[in-house]
């Protein structure tokens, strides 16, 4: 029985030296045989296992990583979370999301510090302009909340911003319950929950091939053995085609590099997030008091880890630029994740041209915010026999039919 | 930075240059032949590798012209550039 996290909790186990507290997760050995198998214990992978067990009725369930949980770009984003896509399909995914996340500290029993604490999309031309007033009208019409936000009304918010930059702001783009959420407790809480309910969350387990017969998936080749299983989802962002590959098959992505900094800590400034896609500055701040800035991505295909410093100079130079306020702020730590980007800048949750074998990946520079949404609508496409309404459009047979799901605008990354 | 070869320039910074992706993607001989998986095929899918990746660079900012180079994704390490129509450089059987 997992002890439940409460200011009871915590008084209990403060008189007791803080001696009493259990491991958030088990470390178990891999048993023969699943019923189903997720590969990548991310934020992803590890809540489309939690919600198998919770609503599916799927205990018999093994998440398997080949390093330690959360250590790939669910540790690696910066945290934002919002829904304000162009299309309908779009619109749904993110915002079941949003809706997700509104509860998710409470559902975990976990706090993910999920703070709607406003989005500003800025525009810097006309062409920017048209853009937010399209996709605003269009979030409106599927019921996602939207506002226009005239300079002034954008410096009401952010009152220190430059709005005579070298592209001028001249509008903004406002979604209120956007905001951030804390990236590692995500990745946490989901693994936390989906132990109880007794999925097997096993770490250092690198799958090196998969066991097909006719066609059909029969489980997999990790560093520890075979492990069979009657159904399979990849859930592995950037390495998504290194896996393809094993299966004998390849995916219309491409890996690249996208790079991150977070700055000294400083008091609270900045109280939303503020994106720009027209010079590539976004920027929040964390609750420790870091500012987290984005970077964009490398141009190149690249499985690093890490990017080109010419990235950096670039946005730092449009964050000098936007908020000449922390231009002698000095940068802690930069760093880099492997991101899956389609041509259409949606994301794949699809079955594969093998049988029982799944994959949820595709979703480039913009995962994090999708997590609830995705694991939950993947968890129920694997337990079912079709997939879930809502991931339906994203299947990989849109590459063929053309029915892509453009979002290159709405997905804020200039690539 | 990244420092990339052109053919004719020599040794530039990556600013430099675009990216031109996946090398050697034969256009279809007979395009109205093709079945709609076969389109897919050539216009989305890619090898995407974790290791030697033959691409597409262009000079944008130099000579202007497009070349092919060989590069291992994970190190960055450049194998060679070479000139469209010419043979891709040999690759060391340690690296590959």
């Amino acid at each position: 029985m997992k002890q439940k996290y409460s200011i009871f909790s915590i008084v209990r186990n403060a008189i007791g030296y803080h001696e009493g507290w259990q491991e958030a997760w088990r470390s178990p050995d891999p048993k023969a045989h699943y019923d189903m198998i997720i590969v990548g214990a991310g934020g992803h992978g590890l809540g489309t296992a939690y919600y198998l067990a919770k609503e599916c009725g799927v205990r018999n369930v093994a998440v398997l990583e080949k390093d330690w949980l959360g250590g790939g770009n669910t540790g690696r984003n910066t945290t934002i979370c919002r829904s304000n896509y162009l299309w309908d399909e779009s619109a749904a995914l993110y915002d079941h999301s949003v809706d997700l996340w509104h509860g998710l500290s409470r559902e975990l029993n976990f706090n993910v510090m999920y703070s709607p604490r406003g989005l500003i999309h800025l525009a810097h031309s006309v062409h920017d302009i048209q853009e937010i007033g399209r996709r605003g009208n269009s979030n409106y019409l599927n019921g996602i909340d939207a506002e226009y936000l005239t300079p002034e009304q954008v410096k009401q918010w952010v009152p220190f911003i430059n709005l005579n930059t070298r592209y001028p702001v001249m509008g903004g783009l406002l979604q209120r319950r956007a905001g951030t959420a804390r990236h590692d407790a995500v990745a946490w809480g989901y693994a936390r929950g989906a132990d109880a309910l007794g999925v097997d969350i096993i770490q250092n387990c690198e799958v090196t091939g998969f066991r097909i017969e006719e066609n059909v998936v029969k489980g997999v080749e990790t560093s520890r053995g075979f492990i069979g299983a009657n159904k399979v989802g990849c859930v592995v962002a950037g390495h998504c085609s290194v896996l393809a590959e094993k299966a004998g098959f390849r995916l219309p992505i491409e890996s690249f590099s996208l790079q991150a900094l977070v700055s000294e800590s400083i008091k609270p400034k900045i109280d939303c997030v503020v994106m720009s896609n027209g010079i590539h500055a976004y920027i929040s701040q964390s609750d420790k008091g870091e500012l987290v800035i984005g970077a964009g991505s490398d141009p190149y295909n690249s499985y690093s880890q890490r990017g080109g410093f010419d990235l950096i100079e670039e946005t730092v130079g449009a964050v000098v630029e936007l908020y000449p306020i922390f231009s002698r702020m000095r940068m802690l730590r930069q760093w880099g994740g492997v991101v899956d980007v389609t041509v259409d800048r949606s994301p794949i949750l699809s079955k594969t041209p093998v049988k029982n074998l799944y994959f949820n990946c595709g979703w480039g520079t913009g995962g994090f915010k999708a997590t609830p949404g995705s694991a939950h609508v993947f968890a129920h496409s694997l337990a079912g026999e079709d997939m879930h309404p809502v991931a339906a459009p994203f299947s990989i047979d849109r590459f063929n039919t053309g029915a892509l799901v453009d979002e290159g605008a709405a997905a804020a990354v200039a690539h | 930075m990244l420092i990339v070869t052109c053919p004719w320039c020599g040794q530039r910074e990556v600013t430099e240059f675009g990216y031109g992706g996946e090398a050697h993607i034969a256009r279809p001989e007979n395009p109205e032949q093709l079945s709609d998986e076969e389109w897919g095929d050539y216009v989305f899918f890619r090898k995407n590798p974790r290791g030697v990746h033959y691409e597409r660079w262009v000079h944008t900012h130099g000579c202007r012209r497009w070349f092919n180079a060989v590069r291992h994704t994970v190190t960055d390490e450049f194998f060679g550039s070479y000139k469209p129509g010419e043979a891709p450089p040999t690759v060391p059987v340690s690296k590959g």
